[in-house]
């Protein structure tokens, strides 16, 4: 997995020749350290330890500010808890809906964006990245005010072309698509952006060798592009799962994930049981299954990658 | 470099139907921009006016006076500027600082903190959320600004993309540097940091960008209003009764402004740090 580089000791082995060697051989330990140690500090105190922390309390419960051990209950509770379900269910329906979606239309867009006849180029690539430098904050307050039931642009426009207004925020389906779309407007471009630098590393001299074997456009294009591409779009296909399953802010912001529990997730339901009804143990809990699901799906994405890299 | 997909002798229809598809995408991932424009230097009554307006009006100023009167803009941009330039120079240099033990030095432990950086990278840090806010709880630090630096200073993207740099740069160079008498430290500041700037570069700029948005943690930490950074303070108008839009909207074109400039002056270095080990070449 790791490369191993140069020899052992690294750098640290070049000794100048009048150096004592007791200082020296102090030295070649310490080095490295006060490279890593700060950042091997801070990991260990604010991630380490609170993670390890976590996990003890997912075996705990607090009942009137005592905390008491009840092994497996809080992960039994959460089996049987509807809400838990429905977050997983919609993250889910993100991850198979909306990120092939919009892995789809980056690749259509890079592909757009990489013909040579097209001017405006690095105008148009500007507004589509745009949208990935908003702050978060701005887009949800943004779509909020578009989306708005009663005077929203959105409805308005609806409304100039005869369609009754749409209840976006507060259907269950609708409050659905709306956190869809949102998410897709944001990173679809960013996503072309990679991509349209995978397609850019592709040497012109492979298209002119695929046209002189009489390859038609799908051919050059299943033959020549593809595979190419291929780690790229795993890539974004990896980032883009990542970020689904971590997906907070977005819903946080936009909908609170209702209605109801329309566009709930797991992660902004550990933060509402954790920090709305201060039920710690079981929001651990929950902190812990997410972490399994995530390196489980992450894994199996990188052993996928790594394959794909190596051949 | 140069594009490739050279269409020899497509129809012109063709193209033309294609750069019309690719304006109007562009047309909708844009337009919010224009409208925020538009909705910042109105009133709320035009905004939701049928039809709604679609030039920017004249209450730019009046606007801004008011969001400085509800939430103190001025006061919640300069934390937010304090916040983010501090976080940015320490997390960037430990970063690159532990990248480049990960590629230069074998040592013990290596393995292990290797191990670690990957791990964070997946897991979600909303997971850390309630022991790390405990832990800020026990310490006396909720509501400073070092609960809000602090547990993210060590980024493992940070570190992952350093190291990533650091392996292509040649063990010779450190050796015999380390011959004409340079110490470890001074060796990383003057040969080794100068020659990855353009990653270090990155690195920075994306390091910015993250903290100028950070929501959630500093929305958690603190809680007195003059402490607030921008976005904080724009979520908590969004929670008032009475929803001043055109003020929340002129705030969040402000507060997202900064992100945008230093996007299109380091174009190249942003999305080059985006990719990380994404894309080589």
């Amino acid at each position: 997995m790791t490369k191993r580089k140069s020899g052992g000791g690294g750098p640290a082995r070049a000794v100048r020749p009048d150096a004592p060697r007791r200082r020296e051989r102090w030295r070649r330990r310490c080095a490295p350290w006060t490279f890593a140690g700060p950042a091997a500090a801070l990991l260990a105190l604010f991630f380490a330890y609170p993670l390890l922390a976590g996990f003890y309390q997912s075996f705990t419960a607090d009942r009137d500010g005592v905390t008491t051990w009840v092994g497996l209950a809080q992960y039994r509770r959460m089996m049987e808890d509807p809400v838990f379900w429905a977050a997983l269910r919609n993250t889910g329906l993100i991850l198979l809906v909306q990120v092939p979606v919009m892995i789809g239309l980056a690749l259509l867009l890079a592909f757009g964006l990489n013909q040579s006849w097209l001017r405006l180029r690095s105008g148009l690539r500007i507004a589509y990245f745009l949208p990935a430098v908003t702050m978060l904050v701005a887009y949800s307050v943004v779509f909020r005010v578009l989306l708005k039931t009663d005077g929203g642009l959105v409805n308005q426009m609806l409304g100039a072309v005869g369609l009754p207004s749409v209840d976006w925020l507060n259907g269950p389906g609708w409050a659905r698509l709306a956190l869809i779309g949102s998410i897709t407007w944001r990173w679809t471009g960013y996503n072309a952006v990679i991509l349209l630098a995978g397609l850019q590393s592709i040497g012109r001299e492979q298209y002119e060798a695929a046209a002189i074997d009489g390859a038609g456009p799908v051919t050059t294009f299943v033959r020549v592009v593809m595979p190419q591409l291929r780690p790229v779009i795993l890539f974004c296909s990896v980032t883009s799962t990542i970020g689904t399953l971590q997906l907070f802010d977005e819903n946080y912001v936009l909908t609170g994930g209702g209605p109801g529990n329309a566009t709930t997730t797991p992660v902004l339901y550990l933060y509402k049981v954790g920090f709305e009804q201060l039920d710690f143990g079981y929001a651990a809990a929950i902190s812990w299954v997410v972490v399994a699901v995530i390196g489980l799906i992450s894994y199996a994405q990188f052993r996928f990658l790594g394959k794909e890299k190596s051949r | 470099m140069s594009p490739v997909t050279e269409g020899r002798g497509r129809p012109r229809a063709g193209r033309l139907l294609a750069l019309l598809l690719l304006l109007a995408g562009a047309l909708i991932s844009a337009a919010p921009f224009y409208w925020m424009v538009v909705a910042s230097t109105r009133d709320d009554s035009e905004l939701f006016a049928s039809p709604p307006p679609f030039l920017p009006g004249g209450r730019f100023l009046h606007n801004l006076v008011e969001l400085e009167h509800t939430i103190g803009f001025g006061r919640v941009m300069l934390n937010s500027a304090g916040v983010t330039v501090v976080y940015t120079v320490l997390s960037s240099l430990i970063s690159a600082m532990c990248g480049y033990a990960l590629a230069k030095y074998r040592f013990r432990g290596r393995r292990l903190l290797l191990g670690a950086v990957l791990a964070t990278m997946m897991i979600p840090f909303q997971v850390l959320l309630v022991p790390l806010f405990q832990m800020m709880a026990s310490l006396g630090w909720v509501d400073t600004y070092q609960a809000v630096i602090l547990p993210f200073l060590a980024n493992s993207f940070g570190i992952f993309l350093m190291r990533q740099a650091f392996l292509a740069f040649p063990d010779e160079l450190i050796e015999s540097a380390r011959i004409d008498g340079a110490g470890d430290v001074r060796i990383f500041y003057q040969v080794v940091l100068p020659v990855v700037r353009p990653q270090f570069g990155a690195l920075v700029i994306f390091t910015f960008m993250t903290q100028w948005n950070a929501f959630l943690w500093p929305l958690l930490m603190l809680n007195t209003e003059d402490k607030y950074t921008a976005p904080v303070a724009l979520y908590t108008l969004i929670g008032q009764s009475h929803v001043d839009y055109a003020g929340l909207i002129l705030g969040s074109f402000l507060a997202t402004l900064p992100l945008m400039l230093i996007f299109f002056l380091f174009q190249k270095q942003f999305v080059s740090g985006l990719l990380g080990g994404a894309v080589k070449g």
